[in-house]
Formats: C-alpha cells, sequence, structure tokens
C-alpha cells in the first residue's frame, strides 16, 4: 500500500516532466553557485594581506568571478522556487480534479455514511499538505543533499583533518536535535489532541448558546472548559518549550563548530599549511553544511504526513464505483407506471429493512405513502430514484427495469422534491433553472409563479438575479422550499416525488402550493410522501407503512372504514 | 488603545517572565554578537602573529560565550513559553466565560462561527504574538544596531556600505512583501470558491443526480480547480523572488566589503580579520532583518485578532439581571403590557402591541404561520431578548425585577431546534437538575414519551449520544429535550414547536401526558398544528407580529378568520 501510494503520486508528477528536470537542474546548479562563492570570496581575501600589500588586480579578477557567481545563484534560486511551485501546483491539480471524478461517481451511500467535513478535509487540507510536504520536500532534500555533498568534498580538500572535527560534531548535532524533537513530538501530538478536544467542546457549546443559557449551564460549562483548557496549557507549555529548544542548541553546537575550526585552523595554518582566506571559506562551509542535515528530521517528519495525506486522497479513488451505465439504453417513459417487484432492501446488512415490497403506480395515479418515522418512506425515495440499489427484486418503469436504463434518463424523467432544500450559491434564477438546462427567462417566471414563488422573489432586493448565499443562507426555509419547487415544476418531469415537500412552510403557502402541485399532478404519476394527512386525503391510493413493509393500502375512504392503523395515525 | 486596555491585564501576571525572558535574549545576542569579533582577533592576533597559545586562549573564551549564551537562550525559551501559554489560558477561559455573558441579541450579531474562531484562531495568533514578543523583538532589531555599533567600530568608513545597502534591502524586503501579500489573499479566495463548490456538491448530491447535472458540477469544479492553480503558480512566481533578491543585495555588499575593505587594508586602516568580521557582521545584520520582516507580517495579523478579541471583552452585557428572588402573588402566572419587539437594526417590528393575560395553572395554545411572531413572544418571557417597548411581568413583577437564578429556575423551555450534547442519555438529561436521581429522569422520559426508544438502546440511560444527538433521530432529539426541560419541574413550561418530528400517535400521547402530570404549572404550546393545541384552555393566534385572536377552538372557529383558515387547510372541523 506504503509503495503504492508513492508510485501513484510519481505517475502524478510525471505528467510534468518538463518542470520536473528544469526543477533539478535549478536545484543542482544554485546549490553549486552557492557552494563555490565562500571559496572563492576565500581566495580574493587572500590577496589582501596587510598594509601595501594587497593584490588589486587578483582581488578585482575574483571578485568579478564572485560577482557571476551570485548572480548566477539567484537566477537558479528562482527558477528552483517557480519551477517547484508550477509543478506542485500542476500535479495536484491534477489529483483534486481527478479525486473529485471519482467522488461524482461514488454511489449515495458514501455520501450518507461519510462526514462531509472530512472528505472536504481531504481534498483541500491534505491536497496541501502533498503539496507543501512532498514537493517542496523533495526540492529541499535533493539540494540538501547536493549542499551536503559539496561542502564535505570541498572542506576535504581544504584540510581533512578539520573536516573530521566538524563530521564529529554535525553527528553529535543531530542525535541531539533527534532527541529533542522525539520528545516535543510526543508533546505536539497530546497537543494537537488536547486543542481538537478544545475545538469540540467550545463549538459544541457556542454553538447552542442558547440552549445552555435557557438552562443557566454556563457556570458548569466555563468549569468543563477551564479543565480542558488547563490540560492544554500542561502539554502546550511543555511543547512549545521542548520545540524552542531546537534552535539555540543547534546554533551553540554551530557554534562550538566555528569555534573549533577556528582553532584548529588557527593551529594549522600556524604550521603554515593553511591560509587565512581558506579558514574563513572553512567557518562559511561548516555552518552550511550542518543547515540542512538539521533541516532532515523535519523534511522527513514533512514527507512521511504528506505520504499519509495522499493515501487518504487516493482512498477516494478506491472506493466501488457505481457500474458504468454507458452502454445502457435510455428510458423511454410513455404513460409512467411504476412497479416494485419482490423488492429486499436494507442500508445495513444486519437490520433488515424493506422485506418483499410489491407497488404497483397505474400511469396518472397519485400514490400517498404515510407512516410513522422511520417506517422506510424516504428509502422508497431512494430506491425509485436508483440512489441506492435494491437488494433482490427489481423495479419497473414503463416495464423497462431501472437498473437496466441510464440512471441519468431516469433521474431527469422524475422530478424531485425533498424536505431538505438544497440550494446552491448563484442567483435565483440560475437556481430555478438548475431544473432544465436552456431554460428561457420567460420559462423560470413561469415556473415560480406556478410555484407560487414569482412574488416573493420579485420583492428580493435584485429580483431574480439576487444573490443566493451559500444554502440560501439569506432565505427563510419556506422560501427556499417554494424555490425547489419551481425548480422541480420548470424540469416538467413524467414521474413527480414530492417528500415531505412542504414541511417547512406554514399551512397556509402549503394550501398554494398543493394547488399548484395538484395541476401539476395532472396525467402524471406521483408518489407523495407526507406527515400532514390532510395532503394526501385525495390521492387515488394511499400506502400506510410501517417497519419496512406495508401494513394497510387503499383510499382514504376504504382505510378509514378498515379502522386500523391508518384511523389511528389520522384521529391521533 | 481600549484594545490594549483590554488585553493587557492578561500579560500582567507574566510581568516577571515578559522582563526575564528578552533581557536573557538580549545578554544572548550581546555574546553572540561578540564572536566574530574574538574571531578576527584570533586570526590578527594569533594566527598572524604567529602565537599559538593566544589561539588557544581565544578558542576557549570564545567556547565559554558560546555556553553561557546557550543558557541565556534555555532561560527566555521557558520563560516565553510560560508567559505566552499562560497568557492565552487565562485569556481563553476569560473569553468563554465572557460568551456565556452575551445575550441571544449579541450572540446573534457576533454569530456563533464568528465567536468560535475568535475563542480558538485569534487568541492563538495572539498566544505565538507574545511568545515573539519576548523571543524576538528585542533581540533582531538589537541584532541589527549592534551589528551597525560594531561594524563602525571597526571601521567608519567602510560601515557607509551598510548606510546603502540597509535602506536598500528595507526596500526590497518591504516592496515583495506588500506585493506578496494582497495575492496571497486573491490564492485563499479562489480556494474558499473551490471549498464552496466542493461542499455544495456533497450536501446537494440528491438534488444534483436528480436532476442528471453531474456533469455541469464536474465542469464547474474544474474551472474553479484551474483559476485555484493558477493564481497559485503566478502568486508563486513573485514570491519566488523575496529569497534571491535578498540573498543577492547580501552578497553584493560582502562584494564591496571585500574590495574597498581592501584598499583599506591596503592603506593600513584595516586588518585581514577585520574584513572577515566586517562580511560576518553584514549577514548578521540582514539575515536579523529578515526575521523583522516576518515580525512585522505576524504582528499585523496578531493586532487584526487582538481587534477581534477585545470586541468580545469589552462587549457590554445588554441584559442586566435584577435581584429579585421571589414572585409576587399574581394570580396572573405571566402577563403582557403593550409589548412590542423589534430586531436589531429591523425595521419591521417581529411582534407588535401585545396584550395577554395568562392565568396560573392555565394551558395557552399559540398558533400561527411562520413569521407570525409565535417564537418572539416567549422569548420575552426567560428575557432572552427584552422588549422594545411595553412591559413583560411574571408573578405580578416585571421580568427585569428578577435575578437570573430566578427566571432560569421559573422557566423550563423546549426550543424549536433540539439541541443535544455530547455525553450519556443521562448526562443531558441532568443538565435540566444537576443531582436528579434515576426515578426523576425515568418520570421525566416517560412523560415526554422518550422511555420506550430509551429502553431499546443499548445502554439505555447510559447510551452514548454523539455530537449534537447525530446518532438520533429527529423525534427521539426532540423527546429528549423535552424530558430535559420537564425534570426542571420549573412552574412554567414553554414548548416551541418541539414535537414538529413526531409522527401523530406520539405527538397526541406527549400531549395528554403532559396535560395529566402539569396540572399545577403554566404551560404554554407553540405550534404551527391545530392538533397540538386544540385541547389546550385557551389559543392565541399571531399573524404578522399581533394577536389576532384569543379564545378556545370552537369560538376561535366561529369568530376568527386566520383561525378558521388554518383549521381549513389542516382540515379540522370546528
Amino acid at each position: 500500500m506504503k509503495k503504492g501510494t508513492i508510485s501513484r503520486l510519481c505517475s502524478y508528477a510525471a505528467e510534468h516532466k518538463k518542470y520536473f528536470i528544469l526543477l533539478l537542474i535549478s536545484a543542482l546548479l544554485a546549490n553549486v553557485f552557492m557552494l563555490a562563492a565562500p571559496y572563492i570570496s576565500g581566495l580574493a581575501i587572500d590577496f589582501i594581506k596587510g598594509e601595501n600589500n594587497v593584490d588589486f588586480p587578483m582581488v578585482i579578477k575574483f571578485i568579478g568571478i564572485l560577482f557571476t557567481v551570485y548572480i548566477l545563484n539567484a537566477l537558479f534560486t528562482w527558477g528552483m522556487t517557480v519551477f517547484t511551485n508550477a509543478l506542485s501546483n500542476r500535479t495536484i491539480e491534477k489529483i483534486r480534479k481527478d479525486a473529485f471524478d471519482n467522488i461524482s461517481r461514488l454511489p449515495l451511500k458514501f455520501y450518507d455514511g461519510h462526514s462531509h467535513g472530512d472528505i472536504i478535509s481531504r481534498l483541500t487540507n491534505d491536497v496541501d499538505v502533498v503539496s507543501e510536504g512532498l514537493l517542496q520536500g523533495i526540492t529541499q532534500l535533493f539540494s540538501g543533499l547536493v549542499t551536503v555533498v559539496g561542502s564535505l568534498v570541498l572542506m576535504f580538500i581544504l584540510d581533512w583533518r578539520i573536516t573530521l572535527c566538524v563530521i564529529v560534531i554535525t553527528i553529535i548535532c543531530i542525535f541531539v536535535s533527534k532527541f529533542i524533537a522525539t520528545n516535543s513530538g510526543k508533546m505536539f501530538r497530546l497537543q494537537a489532541q488536547t486543542v481538537g478536544e478544545l475545538n469540540g467542546y467550545s463549538s459544541e457549546m457556542i454553538g447552542n448558546l442558547k440552549v445552555v443559557k435557557a438552562f443557566g449551564y454556563e457556570d458548569e460549562s466555563s468549569e468543563k472548559f477551564g479543565e480542558i483548557n488547563s490540560r492544554l496549557y500542561d502539554c502546550g507549555q511543555k511543547a512549545q518549550f521542548y520545540s524552542s529548544l531546537v534552535n539555540p542548541t543547534t546554533r551553540y553546537i554551530n557554534n562550538l563548530a566555528y569555534v573549533l575550526v577556528g582553532v584548529l585552523g588557527g593551529l594549522v595554518a600556524l604550521s603554515g599549511h593553511l591560509s587565512v582566506g581558506i579558514i574563513s571559506s572553512f567557518l562559511i562551509y561548516a555552518t552550511q553544511f550542518a543547515r540542512p542535515i538539521n533541516d532532515m528530521t523535519s523534511i522527513l517528519t514533512q514527507l512521511q504526513s504528506a505520504q499519509a495525506a495522499a493515501a487518504r486522497i487516493f482512498a477516494l479513488g478506491d472506493i466501488e464505483k457505481e457500474t458504468s451505465d454507458e452502454n445502457r439504453p435510455e428510458l423511454d417513459v410513455k404513460g409512467g407506471e411504476v412497479v416494485f417487484k419482490d423488492v429486499d432492501f436494507s442500508y445495513d446488512k444486519d437490520k433488515e429493512l424493506i422485506k418483499n415490497l410489491n407497488i404497483t403506480a397505474k400511469p396518472g395515479q397519485r400514490v400517498a405513502i404515510v407512516g410513522p418515522t422511520g417506517a422506510g418512506k424516504t428509502t422508497i425515495v431512494n430506491l425509485l430514484m436508483n440512489f441506492y440499489g435494491t437488494d433482490s427484486g427489481t423495479i419497473f418503469v414503463d416495464g423497462q427495469a431501472i437498473d437496466s436504463v441510464t440512471r441519468d434518463s431516469l433521474r431527469k424523467n422524475f422530478g424531485m422534491v425533498l424536505q431538505d432544500t438544497w440550494l446552491f450559491s448563484g442567483t435565483v434564477k440560475e437556481n430555478i433553472a438548475y431544473g432544465r438546462e436552456g431554460a428561457t427567462d420567460e420559462e423560470i417566471i413561469e415556473a415560480a409563479k406556478s410555484a407560487s414563488a414569482h412574488g416573493f422573489i420579485k420583492r428580493l432586493p435584485d429580483g431574480y438575479d439576487t444573490m443566493i448565499t451559500e444554502d440560501g443562507g439569506n432565505l427563510s426555509s419556506g422560501q427556499k422550499q417554494l424555490l425547489t419547487i419551481a425548480r422541480a415544476m420548470l424540469s416538467d418531469p413524467k414521474v413527480l416525488i414530492l417528500d415531505e415537500a412542504t414541511s417547512n412552510v406554514d399551512t397556509m403557502t402549503e394550501q398554494r402550493i398543493q394547488k399548484a402541485f395538484l395541476k401539476m399532478m395532472e396525467g402524471r404519476t406521483s408518489f407523495i410522501i407526507a406527515h400532514r394527512l390532510s395532503t394526501i386525503r385525495e390521492a387515488d391510493l394511499i400506502l400506510v407503512m410501517d417497519k419496512g413493509r406495508i401494513i394497510e393500502q387503499g383510499t382514504h375512504e376504504e382505510l378509514l372504514s378498515k379502522n386500523g392503523f391508518y384511523t389511528k395515525l389520522y384521529n391521533s | 488603545m481600549i484594545i490594549m486596555k483590554k488585553l493587557f491585564p492578561f500579560l500582567k501576571p507574566y510581568r516577571l517572565q515578559l522582563t526575564v525572558g528578552p533581557f536573557f535574549k538580549l545578554s544572548e545576542a550581546v555574546l553572540e554578537l561578540l564572536i566574530p569579533t574574538l574571531m578576527a582577533f584570533l586570526i590578527d592576533k594569533g594566527i598572524n602573529m604567529g602565537n599559538s597559545s593566544y589561539v588557544i586562549k581565544m578558542g576557549i573564551v570564545m567556547f565559554v560565550i558560546a555556553t553561557f549564551g546557550v543558557i541565556f537562550a534555555y532561560i527566555c525559551q521557558y520563560s516565553a513559553s510560560i508567559a505566552s501559554q499562560g497568557f492565552g489560558t487565562d485569556l481563553r477561559n476569560a473569553m468563554f466565560k465572557k460568551i456565556g455573558t452575551l445575550s441571544f441579541s449579541q450572540v446573534d450579531k457576533f454569530t456563533s462561527p464568528s465567536l468560535l474562531n475568535r475563542l480558538i484562531g485569534d487568541v492563538n495568533q495572539l498566544q505565538s504574538a507574545v511568545a515573539m514578543l519576548i523571543r524576538l523583538v528585542i533581540r533582531a532589531p538589537f541584532l541589527c544596531i549592534g551589528g551597525v555599533i560594531m561594524a563602525v567600530a571597526i571601521d567608519l568608513k567602510l560601515s557607509i556600505i551598510f548606510m546603502i545597502v540597509i535602506p536598500l534591502f528595507i526596500f526590497v524586503l518591504f516592496l515583495v512583501m506588500f506585493k506578496a501579500v494582497p495575492l496571497y489573499k486573491s490564492v485563499q479566495n479562489k480556494l474558499d470558491a473551490l471549498t464552496l463548490v466542493l461542499r455544495e456538491n456533497l450536501s446537494g448530491v440528491r438534488v444534483i443526480r436528480a436532476f442528471a447535472g453531474v456533469e455541469r458540477e464536474r465542469k464547474r469544479f474544474n474551472d474553479k480547480n484551474t483559476d485555484y492553480s493558477d493564481t497559485a503558480i503566478r502568486v508563486g512566481k513573485i514570491a519566488a523572488l523575496t529569497n534571491p533578491a535578498t540573498t543577492i543585495i547580501m552578497n553584493f555588499a560582502a562584494i564591496a566589503v571585500i574590495y574597498f575593505g581592501g584598499i583599506r587594508v591596503n592603506t593600513g586602516h584595516l586588518s585581514q580579520g577585520e574584513v572577515i568580521a566586517f562580511i560576518n557582521y553584514i549577514t548578521q545584520i540582514l539575515n536579523a532583518m529578515i526575521v523583522v520582516a516576518n515580525l512585522v507580517v505576524l504582528f499585523t495579523k496578531a493586532y487584526a485578532s487582538s481587534i477581534r478579541v477585545s470586541e468580545v471583552l469589552s462587549a457590554e452585557p445588554e441584559i442586566v439581571y435584577g435581584t429579585l428572588g421571589k414572585g409576587g402573588n399574581s394570580e396572573n402566572a405571566i402577563e403582557f403590557k403593550n409589548v412590542s419587539l423589534t430586531y436589531g437594526k429591523s425595521k419591521v417590528a417581529a411582534a407588535e402591541n401585545i396584550n395577554l393575560e395568562i392565568k396560573k395553572g392555565e394551558t395557552l395554545g399559540i398558533i400561527g404561520g411562520t413569521g407570525s411572531g409565535k417564537t418572539t413572544l416567549i422569548s420575552l418571557i426567560p428575557r432572552f431578548y427584552d422588549a422594545t417597548k411595553g412591559q413583560v411581568l411574571i408573578d405580578g413583577n416585571d421580568v427585569k425585577e428578577y435575578s437570573e437564578d430566578y427566571l432560569r429556575q421559573e422557566i423550563a423551555i423546549v426550543q424549536q431546534r433540539a439541541s443535544l450534547f455530547a455525553g450519556t442519555v443521562a448526562d443531558n438529561l441532568r443538565m435540566g437538575k444537576n443531582n436528579a436521581t434515576e426515578k426523576e429522569m425515568k418520570k421525566a422520559a416517560d412523560v415526554a414519551q422518550a422511555s420506550e426508544f430509551i429502553d431499546r438502546l443499548e445502554d439505555g440511560y447510559n447510551t452514548y449520544v454523539s455530537q449534537g444527538g447525530n446518532n438520533l433521530s429527529g423525534g427521539q432529539k426532540q423527546r429528549l429535550t423535552i424530558a430535559r426541560a420537564l425534570i426542571k419541574n420549573s412552574p412554567i413550561l414553554i414548548l416551541d414547536d418541539s414535537a414538529s418530528a413526531l409522527d401523530y400517535a406520539t405527538d397526541a400521547a406527549l400531549r395528554k401526558a403532559i396535560k395529566e402530570n402539569t396540572d399545577s404549572k403554566t404551560v404554554i404550546i407553540v405550534s404551527q398544528r391545530v392538533n397540538s393545541v386544540k385541547d389546550a384552555d385557551r389559543i392565541v393566534v399571531m399573524d404578522d407580529g399581533e394577536i389576532v385572536g384569543i379564545g378556545t377552538h370552537s369560538s376561535l372557529f366561529n369568530t376568527c378568520e386566520i383561525y378558521k383558515e388554518i383549521c381549513v387547510s389542516q382540515e379540522q372541523e370546528g
């Protein structure tokens, strides 16, 4: 699995070979020039010996070289950053696109069973972690490698004895920072966990502040908050302290290396084997050499978390997708007869829900489904729209099994208004037009009128062009519902499904909508789910459901005369 | 400045750390500044004069200095961690407490997500600003200034280079920074747009598929995705300039030092070791300046956070409670006298000219369409909002005279939105009464028709309710919130449309049980359903913020047009 993640990432990055190659070349050259500079400046300084002992032509010559080297270094450093940036952004753009494509092919079961926050986090936060961690990490790793190897080689050329001392000190440095990192890492994990806890608790309390206040629960919640908060202090303080030790410690060890190089170099120079300029270059190499090694720990952690993040993103693609329906024919609706034949279904294999369900809705018939909460009414919608497939048995529309036709053609023929009023951020007009692509303004207004929405839309600040904020935050729930009804009206479906469609509007508005529905239902097979029994009295067929089964059926009068479950529901 | 006044008290307990920390950091910086100079001595007096014992002596001095430096740094880091984390913890506690005292209209104004952001995100920002204050604010400028002074001490003429390089460096640094910051904002905006599409796709998946919109959505997502990447790459090109631009200035300064230093050495004003030290100081100064630039960014952010935090801390409590802990002896439990309420900046009153007397022990129904002012009316009783005009009385006294405790004890209210908290079923019920016994809980659950499903839960009353009650159905949540209110056993019980998710049979059973168990209580039932209020002693009909009818079901059916309309729409005969 682990190897899989990395090779998948590589294949994404490989699509942008051009950037990748440019990136490696820039990184290599930038670092080579960076390494060459101290050596050249050391050579220049060696020609500045003392009073009246400065060899200007030579100094100027080396300064000229130095000048060129610095400019080239700056140029390639810039190139390295730009190419890394382009490579990582293009790569994650594709990763994100593929992830989204995958999600949009997943069955509804996935959407119902996963936290939306988690999915969003995978496509945003995790993708960012991949981009920053993996791609920048690799660049850092590569240029770090060039720096380490390069300065090591140069130092050995300058003087191998001092170099050995520097290496020993560096190794000590690695161990010390590793030791600190492990300790602070533990604290950081604890801190992250406690922050999460504090976050969860306060979002719960602040989100429900009105309840908290109504019950005079402020003191208790403050106390609990204080308790979590003080635990956060304990681990937060330690985490901050331990981690803040890394910098001074490595600075100290670097200083030690610096001093050591100075002293040793001085002593060697006294015996005539080393020039002052070389000591000066050495001092610079010694610090340069240690830096990437110090950073290594954090780069490795970054790489690890990037890999974990990538695995989480790719996992979305490994979930079983809906079977392809490309080769299926389109649904051809004539009269609109809907038949459930011996249908079994359950969301959870251990809990059986719908067993042996048989319904026949003749063309143009109005079928109402009633029953207590949890009776399985909404499940019928899920099955009818093929959001969920049946476990066994088949649903036919005009004699065609719904799982043998394309999903889009099935759904286009079904108009659906749900209790959950979903709107997207866009204008009122765009939201209604979602019902049918390419609808004219007249058609949109007509649909709004028949849904009794025209009146309030006209009164909105910009009428039909009013922007709806996310999920219709600026509309009342009744208004949102009217818009979704207008949307369904515009789509002019062959079969109509109303699932508690008027539960968010008051009874008087409901009556107006009711009229519109009646008009809409004329000549169309319709399914109406409602817990207000008034809405369903006129239905041609009423199905009374309880615990996944149809326990009574008939017209309103027939059912009342039976004096059974329906009568009890109706009279309560 | 008011902002600082609000936040300074939180720093006060950490005066010791706030002085000790920077002091030791400064001392460390002083020591650090000495090292390049000592190295110059080592080269000039030791190596160039052929004095090996001087080389070793200087080495030991530098070693001691570096060791003291690291010890000082540790002391500073320790102070910083105590002060900043302590400051953050205290601030969070104070804010959480303060948030608890905000009135409903203040909560509406701030909004809950924003309060949460201020409590967690903004305090975090301030916390790291305090840490930086201790660790860097004194050190970085000091290194700059100290570096300049040391350089001037070595050679005044050569330090003219600094006078040219430093302003140039600052200019470039801030140019790039101020160019890049707004650009980063635009990247963030594009990311927000992308996330919005994603969120809508997740929440609206049924509708999208029902309208065969998957392809459309894919295109919408791709457009935003490409737009985001394009912007990020464009911004990246500019931001990528920072590093090479600053290092090249630094490097050119070093070249200048070598050349002009060479001239000064030739004339005998400077030694070779001093040239090396000079280069060292340049690097040190310019590095410190990069730190300063980052500090500026950090503190700009922290400033914005401090405004948001002090807004919360300085919110004056809008509702001041009285001290009265006992009711009068009125025969009216609740009385509204010419009451009007207008929310926030709204121009239209949500409730207008309300006159209503509710007798002790009476069951009152309130009915009306959405937005007719039902919830507004009952919100005035426990003082969730205060009337803009008129007076609300409980037991003969103005609600404003009562203490907060009295009001909370006297009134049990079940709100429309059924919110539960993470914890067991029993924990949630005990919110109504801290020390409720098992028997009391059972009794309340029985009345609320909740026993039936609680008993079927795997662990009964000890079943864990997840955050927001997500593992329960809407009807189950509503019944638990009713039980939670009942357990308080308050003389006044208000049910605000709190049985909407219950089916008819359960709703009826609930109403019957409440009626049987709340004989002496004053009960107010708000609903859109005629069925729910039909059997009340009196029914109040509301429309557009006003009372349009008061009476029994049968009398209203004959006299109140709107009531009749509601009944007809719900098919209830008179």
